[in-house]
């Protein structure tokens, strides 16, 4: 198997982005909770966010131009990769707290691992990145690892 | 086995089914969810650029709209009396508008304890393919 990881890939391993301050508000909650088809009032009124909530409160919002023709955001956290198509991975999610409206929260992500596998097909790139949400007293609210496969 | 309508730690065993809910994969849900995201990604609402610049046959339903309506399928069904404390899940294959998708848990381990329910989730689709795969942990309360 051809090694497709250079030193200098490589060094991108603990790469971490600015962190990010997104105020949770209750229309914010309710418009979540519609288009996942929530059941619990909580939710539908926006008392509490949905678990996965989280997500789209720190999808990222890039400016004009940094999408790719895909329409896909640039996350400037990653490096220039050998290989670009890109499978679903997986996600681990672990919820500390419950979210609510008037809550600030911060997200941080780390790229935190690159190795490389072989595939039927080839050989297959993996990273994972780690984000760490936590509110304003510091306390962990959403620790998520996301594991991306490119082939 | 059969399902328990309440979620109950002294009475749950391994093998009972969560109710399982169905989803009518639209373009409505899908265009909302991808705003709420602000995920611009074609694949989700430029059909001929999905078919053609992709191969897919139909508009692609978001990966993680499935990973919700798996935490759901918990969430629901714990109604208050417990807490979900982690989800891993993956997205195997994709969705697609006009698909029918049902939602499904089984109890894999009790912790009587503690309180801990591990749980088997999948979103499957009409043809019963597994598309999502996971897992939960949630603690009921005593």
């Amino acid at each position: 198997m051809s090694n497709l990881l250079s030193p200098e890939l490589l060094a991108n391993i603990g790469k971490t982005s600015p962190p990010r301050l997104e105020l949770v508000t209750r229309k914010d909650i309710r418009k979540y909770a519609i288009a996942t088809q929530q059941r619990d009032r909580r939710f539908l009124d926006g008392d509490e966010a949905p678990p996965m909530f989280y997500l789209a409160l720190f999808w990222p919002v890039p400016d004009n131009g940094q999408l790719s023709p895909d329409g896909v955001a640039v996350d400037p956290l990653l490096p220039e990769f050998p290989l670009k198509r890109a499978m679903a991975g997986g996600l681990k999610i672990e919820y500390h707290r419950d979210i609510h409206p008037g809550d600030v929260l911060q997200a941080t992500r780390e790229l935190c691992a690159i190795y490389q596998k072989d595939g039927s097909s080839g050989p297959l790139i993996f990273y994972e990145i780690l984000m760490r949400v936590v509110n304003e007293r510091g306390e962990p609210v959403v620790t998520e690892k996301t594991t991306r496969i490119l082939r | 086995m059969s399902t328990p309508a309440v979620p109950d730690i002294d009475t749950l065993e391994p093998g009972q089914l969560l109710p399982v809910r169905e989803f009518h994969a639209d373009t409505v849900h899908l265009f909302q969810y991808n705003a709420v995201l602000w995920n611009s990604h074609r694949i989700h609402f430029d059909y001929p650029y999905a078919r053609e610049a992709e191969g897919y046959p139909a508009l692609v339903m978001a990966g993680p709209q499935l990973g919700d309506w798996m935490h759901q399928c918990v969430t629901d069904w714990l109604g208050g009396k417990g807490r979900l404390c982690s989800m891993e899940y993956s997205n195997r294959r994709a969705a697609f508008v006009g698909d029918t998708l049902r939602s499904t848990g089984t109890v894999q381990a009790v912790d009587r304890s503690s309180g801990e329910v591990t749980i088997a989730v999948a979103i499957v689709n009409q043809n019963g393919e597994v598309l999502a795969p996971g897992t939960a942990v949630a603690v009921l309360a005593p």
